[in-house]
C-alpha cells in the first residue's frame, strides 16, 4: 500500500517535471479547461439564481390562489366559444355562489385593456386592470393615497393608479382628485378617469406588474375602456381568481371551478376544457421545467467551451509526444513498460485538467459574484454545477490524454531514439 | 554454456519495394566476463546488431540466447524487463533527459525495475551516488546535462546503464562523440568495471586503438561475420566466406559459430 502510494507519488512527481519543463505551454493548456470550466460554473449557478427568483415570486402568490383563464383548445361556438371570449359574466356568478364552490371564500374577476394612459402632454402605455374591490384583498394591495374603489363605485370613471404610473405621470405631487385620459388600444375610444387612489410600490411580479398597472371598476373596463362582449352578447373576462380557504382545499375547488365551468359551458363528456384552472403548484412545475431546459441549455453552451478545452489538452499532448520521442526511447530502452509511458502521460493530462478544473471553479465562482454585483440575478453556486464541471475536466482529461499517451506508449525504442 | 549464443541471425528492413539486409546470418557467442568489440565499415550492421543483443530490437529470423532464455520469443513487456536489469547501454549520443540532474539521470532505471530487481524507494538514491562514484562524478551529481562536458555525459550515462547491475555493458560507438582526452577517460571506466566487476562488455567502434584493448574483435562487413580477431591473434581466422581450409576446431575456438548455410553470400 505505501509503496503503492510512493509509486503513486513519484508518477505525480515525474508528471509535474514534464509539465513545468514547458510552463508557458502547460500554462495555455490550462487555460483552455478554465475557461470551459468556469463557464460551466457560472452559467450554471446563474441559470439557478434565476429559477430560485421565479420560483419565489410565484410562492408570494399565495399558495391558495386558483387562476380561470380561457383557453383556446375549447370547442368553438359553444358557449361563447373558445379562445378569449369562453369565460363569461356567467361564469363568474356561478363561481361566486357558495353552493357551487363551497370551499371558496374569495371569487375576484378581471377584465384587462391596454392602452396609453394621457395627462397633459405625458402618456404611455399601460394595463388597465378592470376588477372588483375585492382584488385589493386578493393581492394584499396597500393604499399610499386616496382610496381603492369600492363596490359602489362600479361601472363609474374611476381609477387607482399603480405606483409606477403616478410617479411617471405626477412625480411626487399627490394626484387623487385629478383626471386623466385612458385611450384604448382595442377601441381607439378616450375616456375621461378621474384619479381616486394610489397604490403603494409593490415590487415586480412575474405575471404583470401592479406598479405599472392601473385598477378601474370592472364595468367601466367592459363597457366604457373596451367592449367586452363575445360574439353572443355576452360580457366576457380574462381571468377569474379563486381563493380557496386553505391550502388542502385547492385540490376540491379545482375540481368544483371545473365541474361548474363545464356543466355552464354545456360541454360533453368527450369535450375539451375551454378554459384552464392553473394553481400554484402547476404553475411552479411548468416554470421549473422551463428553467430547468434554459439551465441545461446554458450548461450546454458551457459544455462546448470545456470540450474545445479538452482538444487543446488533446492537442498540446500530442505535440509534447511528437517532442519527446527521443526521452520515450530512452525510457523504454532502460526498461520502462509501455504501461509505465502511458502512465506518465496520462499523469500530465490528468494534471494538467485537475488544476485547471480547480481553478475553473474559483473564476466561476468569482464571476457568479461578479454577477451579483449587477444586482440583476443572485447566482447560486450549486454542488452540482462545481460535480459536473470538475467530472467533465477529469473525463476529457482522460478521454484526451488516452490517445496521446497511447500513441507515446507503443513507440518501439530504437524508433523513438531515431527520431529527429 | 555462454552469456550470449545468437544462431542465424536476419534483420531485413522493407523500405517500400526495396529490402535492406541489415543482418545476413549472423552467429555468435559471447562468455560470461568477455570483452568485445565489433568493428566494421560504416553500414555494415554494427547498430542493428547492438540492438539485437541489447534486447531493444527484435530479429527478423534466428535466434537468441541470452542467459540461457530464448529472448527471440519474448513479447515487448518482458523485453523491457530484460533490459532494465540485464543489460546497460551505453549511446553515442549519451541521449540524457534534458534539464534534469546527474542524480535523477541515474535513479531512472531503478523507477522502472519490477518485482525481484526492484530496489527499495529509499535506497535509490544511494545506489545512483554509488555509480556515479564507480565513474567518477561524485562531485557532479546535481549537474545538468547542459552544464556539462561531453565526456562528462558519458561517464553519467554510463552510470545509469550501471546503476541495475546488469550483466552486459553494451556501448555503440561510446567515444564516438568524444575528443581523445575525454574519450580515453571514458574507456577507463569500462576498464574498471570490466577489470574490477567482470562485467561483460560488448563494444562497438571505429578506433582501431580502442578495439585492441578488447579480447576479441568482430568485424562485420555487409550484415555478416567477416573476421575474428582474438587477444592479438589478429588475422588467424579468416572470413567466414573463404574459410576453407581452416579446422573446425579453432572455429569453435574463438567462438564463431560455421553456420551450415553461412558459406553462400549474397
Ligand atoms: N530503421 C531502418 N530502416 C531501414 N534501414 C535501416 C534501418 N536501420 C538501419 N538500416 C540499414 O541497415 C544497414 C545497417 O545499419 P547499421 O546502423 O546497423 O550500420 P552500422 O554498422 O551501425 O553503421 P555506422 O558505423 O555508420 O553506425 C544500413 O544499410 C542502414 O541503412
Ligand atoms: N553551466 C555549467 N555549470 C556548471 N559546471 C559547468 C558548466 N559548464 C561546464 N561546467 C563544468 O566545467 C568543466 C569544463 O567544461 P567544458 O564544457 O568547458 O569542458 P570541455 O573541455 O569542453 O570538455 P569536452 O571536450 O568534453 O567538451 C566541466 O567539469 C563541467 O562540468
Ligand atoms: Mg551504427
Ligand atoms: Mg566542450
Amino acid at each position: 500500500m505505501l509503496t503503492q502510494l510512493g509509486d503513486l507519488w513519484e508518477s505525480v512527481r515525474v508528471a509535474l517535471d514534464g509539465l513545468l519543463a514547458n510552463k508557458m505551454r502547460s500554462a495555455l493548456t490550462m487555460l483552455g479547461v478554465i475557461i470551459g470550466v468556469a463557464a460551466v460554473i457560472a452559467l450554471m449557478s446563474i441559470g439557478a439564481g434565476v429559477q430560485a427568483e421565479i420560483t419565489e415570486q410565484i410562492s408570494s402568490l399565495g399558495t391558495n390562489i386558483l387562476i380561470v383563464i380561457p383557453s383556446s383548445s375549447g370547442r368553438v361556438g359553444n358557449g361563447g366559444g373558445g379562445g378569449a371570449g369562453s369565460i363569461t359574466m356567467d361564469d363568474l356568478d356561478a363561481l361566486s355562489d357558495p353552493a357551487n364552490v363551497p370551499d371558496a371564500s374569495l371569487v375576484v374577476p378581471e377584465y384587462s385593456v391596454s392602452g396609453q394612459i394621457i395627462y397633459g402632454d405625458n402618456n404611455f402605455s399601460v394595463s388597465a386592470v378592470g376588477t372588483t374591490a375585492e382584488y385589493q384583498a386578493l393581492y394584499e394591495l396597500g393604499v399610499a393615497s386616496g382610496e381603492f374603489f369600492t363596490a359602489q363605485d362600479g361601472g363609474d370613471k374611476v381609477a387607482v393608479l399603480g405606483s409606477n404610473v403616478a410617479a411617471d405621470l405626477f412625480g411626487d405631487f399627490d394626484p387623487v382628485g385629478l383626471k386623466i385620459k385612458f385611450n384604448s388600444a382595442t377601441s381607439g375610444q378616450t375616456t375621461s378617469l378621474k384619479i381616486v387612489g394610489v397604490l403603494e410600490e409593490e415590487g415586480g411580479s412575474m405575471f404583470a406588474s401592479t406598479d405599472d398597472s392601473i385598477f378601474v371598476p370592472l364595468d367601466t373596463a367592459q363597457t366604457r375602456l373596451a367592449n367586452a362582449r363575445n360574439t353572443l352578447g355576452a360580457l366576457t373576462l380574462n381571468r377569474i381568481s379563486v381563493v380557496a380557504t386553505s391550502e388542502e382545499t385547492v385540490a376540491p375547488v379545482n375540481d368544483q371551478i371545473e365541474g361548474v365551468l363545464r356543466a355552464d359551458h354545456d360541454l360533453d363528456l368527450t369535450d375539451d376544457d375551454d378554459f384552464s384552472v392553473i394553481n400554484q403548484a402547476e404553475m411552479l412545475d411548468t416554470v421549473t421545467a422551463v428553467t430547468d431546459t434554459l439551465t441545461v441549455f446554458l450548461g450546454a453552451i458551457a459544455g462546448i467551451s470545456l470540450l474545445v478545452g479538452g482538444i487543446g489538452i488533446m492537442n498540446i499532448m500530442l505535440v509534447s509526444v511528437t517532442e519527446r520521442t527521443r526521452e520515450i526511447g530512452l525510457r523504454k530502452a532502460i526498461g520502462a513498460q509501455r504501461s509505465d509511458i502511458l502512465f506518465q502521460f496520462l499523469m500530465e493530462a490528468i494534471i494538467l485538467s485537475l488544476l485547471g478544473g480547480f481553478i475553473g471553479i474559483l473564476v466561476g465562482v468569482g464571476m457568479g459574484q461578479l454577477v451579483n454585483l449587477t444586482g440583476m440575478v443572485t447566482s447560486v453556486v450549486t454542488l452540482s454545477s462545481i460535480a459536473l464541471a470538475v467530472g467533465f475536466s477529469v473525463a476529457i482529461g482522460l478521454f484526451f490524454g488516452i490517445y496521446p499517451a497511447n500513441q507515446a506508449a507503443k513507440l518501439s525504442p530504437i524508433e523513438a531514439l531515431r527520431y529527429e | 554454456m555462454s552469456l550470449i549464443e545468437i544462431r542465424d541471425l536476419t534483420k531485413v528492413y522493407q523500405m517500400g519495394e526495396v529490402e535492406v539486409h541489415a543482418l545476413n546470418g549472423v552467429s555468435l557467442d559471447i562468455d560470461q566476463g568477455e570483452w568485445v568489440a565489433i568493428m566494421g565499415p560504416s553500414g555494415s550492421g554494427k547498430s542493428t546488431m547492438m540492438h539485437i543483443i541489447g534486447c531493444l530490437d527484435i530479429p527478423t529470423s534466428g535466434s537468441y540466447i541470452l542467459d540461457g532464455v530464448d529472448v527471440s520469443q519474448m513479447v515487448e513487456s518482458q523485453l523491457a524487463a530484460v533490459r532494465n536489469h540485464k543489460i546497460g547501454f551505453v549511446f553515442q549520443a549519451y541521449n540524457l533527459l534534458a534539464r534534469t540532474s546527474a542524480i535523477k539521470q541515474v535513479m531512472l532505471p531503478m523507477q522502472y525495475s519490477r518485482d525481484g530487481s526492484r530496489v527499495p524507494r529509499a535506497e535509490r538514491r544511494e545506489r545512483a551516488e554509488e555509480a556515479l562514484e564507480v565513474v567518477g562524478m561524485a562531485d557532479r551529481i546535481n549537474h545538468r546535462p547542459s552544464e556539462l562536458s561531453g565526456g562528462e555525459r558519458q561517464r553519467v550515462a554510463i552510470a545509469r546503464a550501471l546503476v541495475t547491475n546488469p550483466s552486459i555493458l553494451m556501448a555503440d560507438e561510446p567515444t564516438g562523440n568524444l575528443d581523445s582526452k575525454s574519450g580515453i577517460e571514458v574507456m577507463e571506466v569500462f576498464h574498471r568495471l570490466h577489470e574490477g566487476r567482470g562485467i561483460t562488455v560488448v563494444m562497438v567502434t571505429h578506433d582501431e586503438a580502442i578495439s585492441a584493448d578488447a579480447e576479441r574483435v568482430i568485424r562485420l562487413f555487409d550484415g555478416r561475420i567477416e573476421r575474428v580477431d582474438r587477444n592479438g591473434l589478429r588475422s588467424e581466422v579468416e572470413s567466414q566466406k573463404s574459410k576453407v581450409g581452416i579446422p573446425a576446431q579453432l572455429m569453435s575456438d574463438v567462438g564463431v559459430v560455421t553456420p551450415d548455410k553461412g558459406s553462400e553470400r549474397c
